[in-house]
């Protein structure tokens, strides 16, 4: 037993070292991005992408920022993303007091309805949406994005939510009715207070999923003044006024309000990503 | 809305509970079911997205099959699937086990979650901007990684390679969910098995392949399953990286049907490509949950 302790000794190291080197990997463009924000072209050019840089060069992400006006695509996300992410649990709730506890006839069809909703590739969707907001005069409005994510960001959360609110322990419901409380008054004075932790889970999943989203804000919000972040740097890569710093200046700009989501929401999200995980 | 006098028992009938339905159902029938009736309907028509569309019947489908491209976008999904789904599983798997049952035991649970969460950090991005990371680290002149390794290699401008390249960066991006969820369902396990199988002399290997495996299979099922279908819909990687290109080498369906809808204005065309890719992507989700279904039967 003893001759193995010290055999293995090397061993264990070994298997440190090589997650060690793996996560090193991993974190590798996040470093070579952030060293290279802050460097002029000249330096980069002299000294390459791995040397580190001799000041706060800003002029990179300062120029960035002004030519895409950052500060307002920033707005425009926070401002989508938190509306979907409030209006998409309020839908999710309500659709789930009626098939998790008020179990309506036919709920069964209708949860699998709202699966299939939220598995549809956007493409098949797209067209249509894209000329119906013509005709209403919603095309290129942060409002037409808005409604759509309410949409398919309630059809994940209805699903989830009804099955959670199935379990809801019928005690408390049946002593309330008893009492005399409404269904409203049972849905806002009970229910919610009570799934509070999940609805927290949900809101904060809508909002980085409805950031994260490209492919429908790309289409929808084509003026400079709705784009959300994500459009705003996917359209712009590669173009060839950029130059090596400042592409990755737009690269560190992007990266940043995402670490700083996961720096903040993470406990709630480590304890919640298992629900996420069957999106 | 009760019924009156549906019963003294339950003074308030069920019939009440639809109105909670109605605001989601009114804006699902808009954005959901109407525009995807409207795409299959103009799957069968020719239409430049303005005038009235030509009926065609299935000729948009006929042609559908005959076109190379088409089928080229479908081995790229294949190849998008091995790099989102397959690959990142099995390494998933190997990384949460050696950091749940190996380093969290010899280094301490500290060490286990800094190495989990460099794991997950790409997973944070938006995916377009992970899109653009890569696009300034692979960059032909200026990128990054050519001036660290002193080579010029097109990464994803060479119709050879940029498929590959593609892959890898999809790898990176995705690693860090499987590890996530796996460690959170290895946490559910009776942590006596392992102790039992350590007793016994079981290896490292052993332990993962009779203890770890079968009991994380439900975590795996749905990684599998929502990987797979986020390869069957990417996007926004192709668009930033490389446009489907050069030539048609990174081709995806969702991409193809963007290009035909916005770009050739071949609306009809586009519609017939985005209606197949939805039927494929529900007849995947059935039929592995239907697996998953018969596999939890078998096991009680």
């Amino acid at each position: 037993m003893n001759a193995d302790r010290t055999f293995r000794q090397p061993g264990r190291w070994a298997v440190l070292a090589a997650l060690v080197v793996l996560a090193v990997v991993m974190l590798f463009p996040f470093v070579i991005v952030t060293l290279n924000a802050f460097k002029s072209p000249a330096e980069y050019s002299s000294g390459g992408p791995l040397s580190l840089p001799h000041g706060f060069y800003l002029d990179g992400i300062v120029a960035f920022w002004d030519r895409v006006d950052f500060g307002l695509k920033l707005w425009n996300s926070l401002l989508i993303s938190g509306v979907v992410a409030v209006a998409a649990v309020v839908l999710s709730v309500l659709n789930a007091y009626a098939l998790g506890i008020g179990r309506v006839r036919g709920r069964l069809w209708i949860l699998v309805l709202f699966l299939v909703a939220n598995t549809l590739p956007q493409e098949a969707l797209v067209y249509p949406l894209y000329y119906l907001s013509k005709e209403v005069g919603l095309y290129d409005s942060k409002l037409a994005v808005i409604l759509i994510f309410t949409v398919i960001q309630a059809a994940f959360g209805t699903y989830l939510l009804s099955s959670v609110l199935g379990q809801f322990p019928r005690g408390i419901l049946e002593a309330a009715e008893i009492d005399g409380a409404s269904r409203r008054r049972m849905l806002w004075g009970i229910v919610v207070p009570i799934s509070r932790p999940t609805l927290s889970v949900l809101l904060i999943f809508f909002f980085i999923w409805t950031w994260n989203e490209f492919f429908l804000p790309m289409v929808f919000l084509i003026s400079n003044d709705n784009q959300t972040v994500p459009v705003a740097l996917g359209v712009l890569q590669g173009e060839k006024m950029m130059d090596a710093t400042m592409s990755s200046a737009s690269a560190l700009l992007g990266i940043i309000p995402a670490v700083a989501f996961f720096l903040i929401f993470q406990r709630t999200l480590t304890r919640g990503v298992t629900v996420g995980a069957i999106k | 809305m009760a019924p009156p006098g549906a019963g003294t028992a339950r003074p308030r009938g069920r019939g009440g509970y639809w109105l909670y339905l109605v605001p989601s159902l009114v804006l699902f029938l808009a954005i959901i079911v109407v525009p995807l009736l409207m795409n299959v309907a103009t799957s069968f028509t020719r239409w430049s997205g303005v005038g009235t569309p030509t009926w065609i019947g299935l000729d948009n489908y006929t042609k559908l099959f005959k076109d190379e491209r088409f089928w080229a976008s479908f081995e790229h999904n294949v190849a998008l699937i091995i790099a989102m789904a397959v690959m990142p599983t099995i390494i998933g798997l190997v990384l949460a086990s050696a950091l749940f049952d190996y380093i969290a035991k010899r280094f301490g649970g500290r060490t286990a979650s800094a190495l989990r969460a460099a794991f997950y950090l790409p997973q944070v991005l938006p995916v377009a901007v992970a899109g653009v990371v890569w696009g300034w680290m692979l960059h032909p002149s200026y990128g990054a990684v050519n001036q660290i390794f002193g080579i010029k290699v097109n990464w994803l401008g060479d119709p050879d390679i940029a498929l590959a390249t593609v892959m890898a960066i999809m790898v990176w991006f995705q690693l860090g969910y499987p590890v996530v969820i796996f460690m959170a369902g290895l946490q559910r396990v009776d942590p006596s098995l392992y102790e039992a199988a350590e007793i016994d002399g079981a290896s490292w290997w052993r332990r993962f392949w009779h203890i770890t495996i079968p009991q994380i299979r439900p975590e795996i099922f749905v990684v599998l399953l929502t990987c797979t279908i986020a390869a069957l819909k990417v996007f926004g990687p192709i668009f930033v990286l490389t446009r489907g290109g050069p030539g048609s080498a990174t081709m995806v369906p969702s991409y193809f049907s963007y290009l035909n809808f916005f770009e050739k204005v071949n609306v009809g065309y586009g519609s017939a490509i985005a209606t197949v890719l939805a039927l494929i992507i529900v007849v995947v989700t059935f039929l592995f949950l239907r697996v998953q279904e018969r596999d939890q039967e078998s096991e009680s």
